[in-house]
């Protein structure tokens, strides 16, 4: 497992709808501001990047030190995002599909709403249990 | 003796129209969905279902008659297990199971172990009074008054609400009588 990693997803509108630190380093107060910050300038290039491919997975698109920004960015163009600093490529790809699949279960949901926030604790546990598995 | 209708809806449901599982349960989620914008209370949310329910049930129990060759039930018991086994799989192709009579047979739990109306659906923190398939209980409540039974329905396990099974308590209150809506010297 990384030491240190933290997923977001990000609705089409840029609102940021789900969130969580899934390293296992001792948590460091300032690390969740920093980690969102890297992951909000990585946004420009996210949106040059997804026009370039028919591809899903972006892979690698930003570092911060040794930090990686891996980015997925689904059909209607919401962004699953991932800090990490271990180089599985592979697992990354696999969360991502995963995590994917867990999201399109929730907007089925319809009492969701498209874009609000996912408050799902289901959706939360299954998250974390994915990033064990391939992180 | 009487000549015996199915024993199962199978049949039936194999040769009836039918939609596609996930259209049918996306329909009636939007329905739910806009019932809660439009009526906001969860309670009246409930009403409302229970309403259309008992409106489609009320015509839907000719289209069952008509089909599904059944003969008259002789007590309350036979009943439940013609709208558990017949009827769910004809109109919903699922089967539901009888259990919970009480001693003197007016009272009974219809179990759903398969539901396909909630596949999908996870009740957010908003609107934790709400039962979602109350559209069927209105069903039952409405197809059964059509035969002259009144009866009170309640949902006694909900899978949404973290349940194994989906428990509908079905309540016989009387028999109303069949008769003539007019009198005989006019």
């Amino acid at each position: 497992m990384a030491t240190t990693a933290c997923f977001v997803i990000v609705s089409r509108n840029d609102i940021p709808i789900y969130e969580a630190e899934v390293g296992s380093a001792a948590k460091r107060e300032d690390a969740a501001q920093l980690h969102q910050f890297i992951l909000h300038a990585a946004l420009d290039i996210v949106q040059d990047l997804a026009w370039t491919t028919s591809a899903m997975y972006l892979k690698a698109i930003d570092r911060f030190n040794d930090l990686v920004v891996s980015v997925y960015v689904t059909a209607g163009h919401t962004r699953l995002m991932l800090l990490h600093d271990s180089r599985n490529d592979d697992g990354i790809k696999s969360f991502f599909q995963e995590v994917h699949e867990l999201y399109i279960k929730t907007l089925l949901n319809p009492l969701y709403l498209p874009g609000s926030r996912i408050t799902s604790s289901h959706f939360d546990t299954k998250v974390r249990a994915l990033a064990r598995k391939y992180l | 003796m009487p000549p015996v209708g199915p024993r199962s809806g199978d049949a039936i449901f194999a040769n009836v129209e039918r939609v596609n599982a996930e259209l049918f349960t996306l329909t009636y989620g939007a329905i739910v969905r806009q019932l809660l914008t439009d009526l906001e209370e969860v309670e009246e949310v409930n009403k409302q279902l229970d309403q259309m329910g008992y409106n489609i049930g009320i015509r839907l129990i000719d289209e069952f008659l008509a089909k599904s060759n059944v003969s008259r039930c002789v007590d309350f018991k036979e009943t439940a297990e013609v709208i558990a086994k017949i009827g769910f799989k004809m109109f919903l192709g699922v089967t539901a199971s009888v259990t919970n009579w009480d001693a003197d047979g007016t009272c009974c739990s219809i179990v759903l172990e398969d539901n396909p109306l909630v596949d999908f659906v996870e009740l957010p923190d908003t609107c934790q009074g709400l039962y979602y398939c109350n559209i069927l209980s209105g069903v039952v409540r409405g197809a059964l008054e059509m035969v002259s039974m009144k009866t009170e329905i309640s949902w006694i396990r909900d899978m949404l609400r973290g349940d194994d099974a989906f428990e509908l308590q079905v309540k016989l209150l009387k028999q109303v009588p069949e008769e003539y809506p007019y009198k005989d010297d006019e």
